[in-house]
């Protein structure tokens, strides 16, 4: 409060002793006071309304039978229908199933392993190798999702590297791309590669804020440096792989749509194809407007339980939290 | 800081060896991927395509499937659109984040609290494709470049790092401003962002490099083929088995023997630019990172 001006001290003496009118009144001499706040304020508002708020309205066609024609209130009231249809449909527990795989998988490898690389890191005593190794492994990070796919697509082809490699070892050359049981593999492992060494970043700094004495203390006591790791080092980011492993059960459900649509083919849908991409599918490659946002409005409404929740329990366990 | 160890045990010294050689091959397996890539896109097609396994080196250097790259009005054109993307998306989304996250940091301002759970909630909800697809649609901006700049005009999660800087302004500053007759605009670009520059910084490569990544709206929202950003032209060359269409300026035999060549010298093209600014603006990426793990 005492950093407050004085006039504003005021204003909020004011609102906190007044009635509605006098918040009312209050507000428009805040307009009056402080104009030029409230003109920038009004785009970032209008574009919130308009390209999220708007479409959460627009989300409305999920209960309807909608026509681009009739717009979205003009067209008839379906009620449940097409939610119900999505559940008895054959393609449903296909999509969760998938969803929840790809999940699964990268939580399994994707999520330990910058854990695992940072350790390794932390033990390097050379800066500069350290620095060296840092730096060449974020690259990966920086290769936009479309070069990856292109990447990943040249070396899986019967004739790429990861063929060449394989038939070395006497297995029979297959374009990977197309078999639907490598594809969580192969979506997984790249982007372990992609992000591995960018994953390792919050570590380090978590492992740099371990206090060195600990490590003195832990000599002292006899230990080596693998007992060190165990009972200094682990503990000390534990706290850490805790609150990103519960943010990333928040994100269970929700497997982007992008990578998958650029890798997939109907070849291997029947372990490729997430909620996302049967979203994107139906919706703008069959015209199922309905549909398709009675998918994803049922998606987005897991999602919104899923992380509400994530964060609750993070918040719970270290008073850290998404905002 | 430097952990004294004591590496006289055997054990200890036999574990430093294995770590420095795992972490070295680690780092060469990150690394191959584009290593290979590169020197594909140098060698000869024919070569190329009778090899088979690791590339030491390009076979018989040459630059022929870059000539073919360059040659190709796509990728130039490409090229020119995601720079007008990026240019103008920075334009808007640097304005309105500073505006929002300036005004949401005012601790006067009525309503901060509803406000900020009004921006909030969109990082956690939303209408889902279709309704956006159409919004975009109704405002007639498909088919614009227009229609990839203005819906991405600001990321709720960017704001939000931006006025936790801001937050961080001692307000004092902003009370002897205001002392010296200077309005909103005037402490928000003469105090406050020079004063937040570093996290500036994070918002420009942030906001920048999702521009640059973007493909997927453009893939929805636009027809015009001459309107296509870098990636989505990338897709079709690389994904979309859309090599033949690629080389211009080969006759029609050759043009499946340097297809191959030809893909992996768009992939470099494509990334050089991002890899070479990138160890100059690491230490923004990482303070990035950093930033976003906090609130994130």
């Amino acid at each position: 409060m005492a950093k407050h001006p004085p006039q504003l001290r005021k204003s909020t003496l004011l609102t906190a002793s007044g009635t509605n009118t006098s918040t009312r009144w209050g507000f428009l001499k805040d307009i009056r006071k402080n104009p030029w706040l409230y003109v920038m304020l009004i785009p970032v508002l209008l574009y919130f309304t308009i390209f999220h708020y708007y479409p959460m309205y627009g989300a409305l066609i999920a209960f309807k039978e909608f026509s681009p024609r009739l717009g979205i209130m003009g067209s008839p009231w379906v009620g449940w229908e097409h939610f119900e249809s999505f559940f008895n449909g054959i393609y449903f527990w296909r999509v969760i199933k998938n969803t929840l795989m790809i999940s699964f998988y990268e939580l399994l490898f994707g999520f330990p392993a910058p854990i695992i690389l940072a350790l390794l890191l932390n033990e390097v005593r050379k800066t500069a190798f350290k620095r060296t190794v840092q730096t060449l492994t974020y690259m990966p990070h920086f290769i936009s999702l479309v070069v990856v796919c292109g990447i990943i697509k040249e070396f899986t082809m019967s004739d790429g590297l990861i063929n060449d490699l394989l038939a070395f070892f006497g297995w029979e050359r297959v374009s990977l791309l197309l078999e639907s049981e490598y594809f969580r593999t192969i979506f997984v492992s790249s982007g372990i590669w992609q992000n591995i060494g960018w994953g390792t970043i919050i570590y380090l700094a978590a492992l740099a804020g371990i206090d060195q004495e600990q490590y003195e203390a832990a000599k002292i006591d006899g230990a080596n440096r693998w007992k060190q790791m165990l009972h200094v080092t682990l503990p000390g980011i534990i706290s850490t792989i805790i609150i990103l492993f519960i943010l990333e059960i928040g994100k269970l459900m929700n497997v982007g749509g992008e990578k998958i649509i650029l890798l997939y083919n109907p070849s291997t849908y029947e372990t490729a194809d997430v909620i996302s991409s049967y979203v994107y599918r139906l919706g703008l490659q069959e015209f199922n407007y309905s549909f398709s946002s009675a998918v994803g409005l049922f998606n987005s409404a897991i999602n919104f339980t899923l992380v509400i929740s994530a964060n609750w329990l993070s918040r719970k366990m270290n008073n850290t939290s998404l905002w | 800081m430097k952990r004294k160890l004591s590496s006289n045990s055997f054990g200890e010294n036999a574990f430093d060896v294995f770590n420095y050689i795992l972490l070295t091959v680690f780092t060469i397996c990150a690394l191959y991927p584009l290593i290979y890539v590169l020197f594909a896109s140098l060698s000869d097609p024919t070569l190329f395509m009778q090899h088979s396994g690791i590339l030491w080196k390009p076979l018989k250097f040459s630059l022929n499937a870059y000539r073919l790259v360059f040659d190709n009005p796509m990728i130039t054109k490409g090229y020119l659109n995601t720079f007008i993307i990026v240019v103008s998306g920075l334009v808007l989304n640097i304005f309105l984040t500073c505006f929002g996250a300036y005004a949401l940091s005012r601790k006067g301002l009525r309503y901060r609290k509803q406000l900020m759970l009004f921006i909030v909630f969109t990082m956690f909800f939303n209408g889902g494709l279709i309704p956006l697809y159409f919004t975009v649609k109704g405002l007639g901006l498909t088919n614009t470049l227009a229609s990839l700049i203005i819906p991405q005009a600001i990321s709720a999660f960017n704001l939000i790092i931006m006025k936790t800087a801001f937050d961080a302004v001692p307000d004092s500053l902003e009370e002897s401003a205001k002392i010296d007759g200077a309005n909103e605009f005037v402490i928000l670009f003469r105090i406050m962002i020079p004063l937040c520059m570093p996290v500036m910084a994070v918002m420009l490569l942030y906001y920048g490099v999702s521009h640059w990544n973007s493909w997927f709206n453009a893939m929805i929202f636009l027809q015009d083929r001459s309107l296509y950003p870098l990636q989505l032209v990338l897709r079709e060359l690389l994904l979309l088995n859309d090599a033949s269409s690629m080389a211009t300026g080969a006759s029609g035999g050759e043009v499946a023997i340097i297809g191959e060549t030809l893909k992996h010298a768009t992939i470099i093209v494509a990334t050089v630019p991002i890899l070479l600014v990138y160890p100059f603006l690491q230490k923004y990426f990482v303070k990035g990172a950093l930033i976003g793990a906090i609130k994130g």
